[in-house]
C-alpha cells in the first residue's frame, strides 16, 4: 500500500470529495459509537470495508484524482484498525518485513556513554556474545542496591571503566567499578535536593539518568540543578540552577551533550510552567542559550533559519497568536524526553511536552509549540524546523517521544528520516532535514482521531471524543499516558525494525474546572484509565517502518513501561512492570530468556563490554514513575482517579509488586 | 538645666534596666503549647494531654463538609491527592496518616505545608475554609457520620461516596486498652 505520497491537488471538485466523506460516514452511524466497534468488531470490519469501498468506488467513478491522501487517512485507520483487530486473536500475525539495514550505523565501542546508545537513538549494540544460541544461559553476574524505593527509570551508564547510576530523588549519583570483581562502590556524589521537589512531579520522582562527555559526568536533580562532576573522582565540577520548584519546575531528563553544550529542559506540564531547553557550557555551566517553546519568536529562538515544512506553523510569534492572552505564560510545552542529533545536518531533534492545563476548552488555539517537535541547531540554539504532531492537544499527549535518525528507502527515494512512535498512537516517518511528514500509520488501537492528513500534517480528530467541562466522555483511546509515554524504543540494524515498548489503553474523562496556583497541579481534567481491546494494558511491538506495519507483538498484562534495547545477538530485552526481565528473538518475538527481579521494572536496559572483554546486559528494577506511583507511594486504587487515572488499572497492583530499587547485571558462565 | 537632662536619662536608663530585669515567670513545660497548639506525636512527653480547642462544629455540619469538599477540588488538593487516592501526595481515604488524622493536625497540615511535598497554603485559603477542608479530608476516610459526609455527586463516578465509606481506622485512632498484666 504505498499511498503515502503527497498527490497535487488538481482536478478534483472538493465538494464532491466532502460529500462522499459525509455520506461515508452517515452509512457508518457504528463508526461513532465505539463501544460496538469493540464489541462487534469484526463485523464493523466487514461493514466498513465495504462502505470503504463503495465510497472509493464513487470517488472514482467520479473522476476526482486527488483522493489520495483521504485515502490514505482512512485506509490507515480501518484497514490497519481492523487488522489489529485480528491481530488481538492471532498474536504473532504478521504484515512488516525483516530487512537489514542498509544505512550508517554509529561506530561502537562497547561502552554505553548516554542514554539513547548513539546520536541516532538507536539503542543498539552490535556486541553479539549473548546471542539467540546462548542467551538461555545468562545469569545474574553482581547487583547493587540503589536504596531508593521509588521508580527507577535511569540507563546505567558506561565509560571509563566504571558504571555510573542516577537514582531517583535524592538524586544519588553511584560510580561503580567494573574493573573489580563485584563492581564496587568507587564513590558517590550526594546532591542533597530539595524535599520539596517530590510534591512538584507529577509522576514519581524520577530521574532518566546522567550522560558521560569528555572525562565529565553531567546530570539533573529534582529540584531543578544541573551538576557536573570529574568522571573519575566524583568531584564537582559545577552546578547551575535552572527550574524553579516553586513554580512547579521540576527536571527528570536525561541530560544530552553535543559539541561543548549540554542540553536540559523542564519538567512540570501538570502545573502550569513554560517550558524551554537549555544548553549549558560544558567546562564552565554557564547558560549558553534557552529556548521556550511558547511565547514570542524571540524567546523561542525563532529567527531567519526558521522554515516549518506545514503552513499552520508559518507566521510570527504563534507561540503568542494560537493562546489566549497570556496563556501561554503557563501553557506547559516542557521537554523531558530523549534528544537526538545528526552531525551532517547538524541539528538536534526534541519533543515538546502537553500544553496546560489539560482542560483544552480554555486554551483554544493551536498553543504552539506545545505537542510537537522542533529540529535546532546545537551550537546557537536556533529553530530551523518544527511539526505539531498533536496541535491543541485535548488529552495530555506529550510530544516527547524518541526520535530515531534512520535513513531508510521511502517512496522509492533513499531518504534521510526521524521515526517517531508518538504518543498520539502514530508512528511517524518524517524527513529529518524539512519536517515533511512521509507517513503516519497507527500503532494502537486509536477512536479519538482518524489519521494525519499528510498535505496540511493534520491530526484528524473525532468530534465526539472532545473532553468537556462537566461531561463524561468515555471510550477515548489511546488514553492520557497515550499510546506510549516515556518509555524508549529501540532499533536493530539486523532486523530493520523497531521495538516499541507501548499501552493498549483507553480513558473515561470528565472536564473540571482548572485553577492556576503557583505551585500546585493545573490539570482541569478527571480521568481513568484501563485496558483497551484484548484485556492486556501492554505491548511490545516489532515495527517494520518502511512498510508501516507489526512484525510481532508481545503483550502483557501490565503497560510496558520499561524501555528496550537491542542487539547484534539478534536479541530485544525489556522488562515488565511485575518484575520480569526478558530476552526476545528479534525476528520473532519469542521469549527465550527469562528472570524475575525484585521489584517492577520501568527501566532503560543497556549492554556493554567489561573491562575482561565480557559482554554484559544491565537494568535497573524498581517500580513507579507514573503507574507505578500506585506502588511507590502506596495509593489506594478504591479511588479510580488515584495515581491520577491508574486506580482503575492497576486495582491489585500492590498486592503483587513490593518497592525496591536494584541494578542487576547479568552475564554468560 | 543641665541636670535635669542628665536625671532624665539616667531615669530613661533605668527604665530600659528594669526592662532588661523583668521576668518573664516560665509556665512551665507541661503547661506550654506549640505555635498553633497541633501535636504531631501520639507519645506525650510527661503524658499531659493538650488543650488547644478544637473547632469540631466544622465535623458536624454537612455543609460546612460540602463546602470544604468544594474547596478540596478548587485549591487543586485533588491535583496531588486525587479524590482520596492520592497521587503525588500520599491517600488520605485509608488508614495511613504520616502527620496524624485528627482535625486540628489536617488543618495544620494545610496551612503550615510538611517538608515532603505538601505546599503551605497560609495566607491562601481563608481560615474558616481550611477547617471546613479539614473536615472533608476526614470524610474521605469514613471518619464523619454517614449523615454529615457527602453522598453521591453528579460527576464521573471514581469511587464510593464519602458517606458511604467505610470507615478506617487509623493507628493513632484510639489505642486499645493495655492486656492487665499479673502482679505478683
Ligand atoms: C503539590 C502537591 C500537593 C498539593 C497541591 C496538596 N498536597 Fe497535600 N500533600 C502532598 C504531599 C507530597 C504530602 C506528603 C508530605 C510529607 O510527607 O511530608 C501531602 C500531605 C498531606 C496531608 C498529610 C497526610 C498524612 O498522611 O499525614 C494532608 C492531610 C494533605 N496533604 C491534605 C491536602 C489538602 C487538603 C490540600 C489542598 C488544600 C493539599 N493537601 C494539597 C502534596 C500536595
Amino acid at each position: 500500500m504505498n499511498v503515502f505520497v503527497r498527490v497535487p491537488t488538481g482536478g478534483c471538485n472538493k465538494s464532491r470529495l466532502l460529500n462522499g466523506f459525509i455520506a461515508f460516514f452517515i452509512r457508518q452511524p457504528k463508526f461513532l459509537s465505539s463501544t460496538s466497534f469493540m464489541h462487534n468488531q469484526s463485523a464493523f470490519c466487514a461493514e466498513t470495508r465495504h462502505a470503504y469501498e463503495l465510497w472509493i468506488g464513487e470517488m472514482r467513478s467520479s473522476g476526482c484524482s486527488s483522493t489520495a491522501a483521504v485515502i490514505v487517512l482512512l485506509s490507515l485507520s480501518f484497514t490497519v484498525g481492523c487488522k489489529r483487530g485480528h491481530r488481538t486473536q492471532e498474536p504473532a500475525s504478521a504484515g512488516g518485513q525483516i530487512r537489514a539495514y542498509t544505512g550508517q550505523m554509529e561506530s561502537d565501542d562497547g561502552h554505553w556513554l548516554r542514554a539513547t546508545k548513539d546520536y541516532a537513538n538507536t539503542r543498539y549494540s552490535s556486541l553479539n556474545q549473548i546471542n539467540t544460541g546462548n542467551v538461555s544461559q545468562l545469569h545474574v553476574a553482581w547487583t547493587f542496591s540503589t536504596g531508593v524505593p521509588h521508580g527507577q527509570e535511569a540507563a546505567p551508564i558506561v565509560a571509563n571503566n566504571t558504571m555510573y547510576i542516577a537514582t531517583p530523588w535524592p538524586n544519588v549519583l553511584y560510580a561503580l567499578d567494573l574493573t573489580k570483581q563485584g563492581a564496587p562502590l568507587k564513590w558517590k556524589y550526594e546532591p542533597h535536593p530539595s524535599p520539596a521537589s517530590k510534591g512538584e512531579a507529577c509522576c514519581d520522582w524520577v530521574s532518566r539518568g546522567a550522560v558521560y562527555d569528555n572525562g565529565k559526568i553531567f546530570f539533573n536533580t529534582l529540584d531543578g540543578y544541573t551538576i557536573a562532576l570529574n568522571a573519575d573522582t566524583g568531584a564537582e565540577l559545577w552546578k547551575t540552577h535552572l527550574a524553579d520548584i516553586s513554580h512547579g519546575e521540576t527536571i527528570t531528563m536525561a541530560p544530552m551533550v553535543v559539541h561543548n553544550h549540554v542540553f536540559v529542559g523542564n519538567s512540570g506540564g501538570e502545573f502550569g510552567v513554560r517550558g524551554w531547553l537549555a544548553a549549558l557550557d560544558t567546562n564552565s555551566g554557564k547558560l549558553a542559550w534557552k529556548a521556550y517553546n511558547t511565547g514570542p519568536d524571540k524567546e523561542v529562538l525563532i529567527g531567519q533559519r526558521f522554515k516549518p515544512f506545514y503552513k499552520t506553523d508559518q507566521g510570527t510569534d504563534l507561540g503568542v497568536k494560537t493562546w489566549p492572552p497570556d496563556a501561554w505564560r503557563v501553557g506547559g510545552g516542557t521537554v523531558w524526553g530523549f534528544l537526538a542529533y545528526d552531525p551532517k545536518l547538524n541539528l538536534i531533534y526534541y519533543g515538546t511536552a502537553n500544553p496546560g492545563p489539560w482542560n483544552a476548552e480554555v486554551r483554544p488555539g493551536d498553543n504552539k509549540w506545545t505537542s510537537g517537535m522542533f529540529a535546532r541547531d546545537p551550537d546557537t540554539g536556533e529553530a530551523v524546523w518544527f511539526y505539531q504532531m498533536s496541535p491543541h492537544d485535548l488529552f495530555d499527549w506529550d510530544g516527547i517521544n524518541e526520535d530515531i535518525l534512520l535513513d531508510l528507502p521511502m517512496q522509492g527515494q533513499n531518504r534521510q528520516v526521524l521515526v517517531r512512535p508518538d504518543r498520539n498512537g502514530y508512528v511517524y516517518v518524517i524527513d529529518r532535514s524539512n519536517g515533511q511528514v512521509l507517513s503516519a500509520t497507527p500503532y494502537v488501537h486509536i477512536t479519538t482521531t482518524t489519521g494525519v492528513d499528510l498535505q496540511t500534517g493534520r491530526l484528524q480528530h473525532v468530534p465526539e471524543k472532545t473532553p468537556r467541562t462537566g461531561q463524561v466522555v468515555k471510550d477515548i483511546c489511546p488514553m492520557a499516558p497515550g499510546a506510549k509515554d516515556w518509555q524508549p524504543s529501540s532499533f536493530s540494524a539486523q532486523t530493520g525494525l523497531v521495538y516499541i515498548p507501548h499501552q493498549n489503553m483507553c480513558m473515561d474523562e470528565e472536564g473540571t474546572e482548572a485553577n492556576y496556583i503557583a505551585g500546585t497541579p493545573y490539570i482541569g481534567a478527571s480521568v481513568q484509565y484501563y485496558p483497551g481491546p484484548g484485556g492486556h494494558m501492554g505491548e511490545l511491538t516489532a515495527w517494520d517502518p518502511i512498510a508501516g506495519k507489526p512484525v510481532w507483538v508481545i503483550k502483557d498484562k501490565y503497560p510496558i513501561w520499561s524501555g528496550t534495547v537491542s542487539t547484534a545477538g539478534g536479541l530485544v530485552f525489556f522488562g515488565t512492570m511485575d518484575g520480569w526481565f526478558k530476552a526476545a528473538d528479534a525476528r520473532t518475538g519469542n521469549v527465550l530468556w527469562q528472570f524475575k527481579t525484585a521489584s517492577g521494572i520501568i527501566g532503560q536496559p543497556v549492554t556493554y563490554r567489561g573491562p575482561d572483554g565480557k559482554q554484559y546486559i544491565a537494568i535497573l528494577s524498581g517500580i513507579g514513575g507514573w503507574p507505578g506511583s500506585i506502588v511507590a507511594g502506596k495509593l489506594d486504587t478504591r479511588d479510580g482517579t488515584a495515581g491520577n487515572g491508574w486506580g482503575k488499572a492497576l486495582p491489585n497492583i500492590r498486592n503483587e509488586v513490593t518497592p525496591g530499587g536494584t541494578l542487576y547485571v547479568f552475564a554468560l558462565p | 538645666m543641665k541636670r535635669k537632662t542628665l536625671l532624665f536619662c539616667l531615669f530613661l536608663l533605668a527604665l530600659c534596666a528594669c526592662k532588661r530585669e523583668h521576668r518573664v515567670f516560665d509556665p512551665g513545660a507541661t503547661a506550654a503549647q506549640p505555635a498553633n497548639g497541633t501535636v504531631m506525636n501520639d507519645v506525650m512527653a510527661g503524658a499531659t494531654q493538650p488543650s488547644a480547642a478544637v473547632p469540631i462544629q466544622f465535623e458536624e455540619s454537612a455543609y460546612a463538609v460540602a463546602e470544604g469538599k468544594r474547596f478540596y477540588q478548587a485549591y487543586n488538593c485533588v491535583g496531588c491527592h486525587a479524590n482520596g487516592g492520592g497521587a503525588i501526595g500520599p491517600a488520605l481515604m485509608d488508614s495511613e496518616w504520616i502527620y496524624g488524622s485528627k482535625l486540628e493536625q489536617i488543618h495544620s497540615v494545610i496551612v503550615q505545608g510538611r517538608p515532603n511535598g505538601m505546599p503551605s497554603f497560609a495566607n491562601k485559603i481563608p481560615d474558616y475554609q481550611v477547617w471546613e477542608i479539614a473536615a472533608y479530608v476526614r470524610s474521605m476516610s469514613g471518619q464523619l457520620p454517614s449523615d454529615v459526609a457527602p453522598s453521591r455527586s453528579d460527576h464521573m463516578p471514581t469511587v464510593r461516596s464519602e458517606s458511604s465509606r467505610p470507615k478506617e481506622h487509623p493507628a493513632d485512632e484510639n489505642q486499645q486498652p493495655l492486656v492487665p498484666g499479673r502482679s505478683k
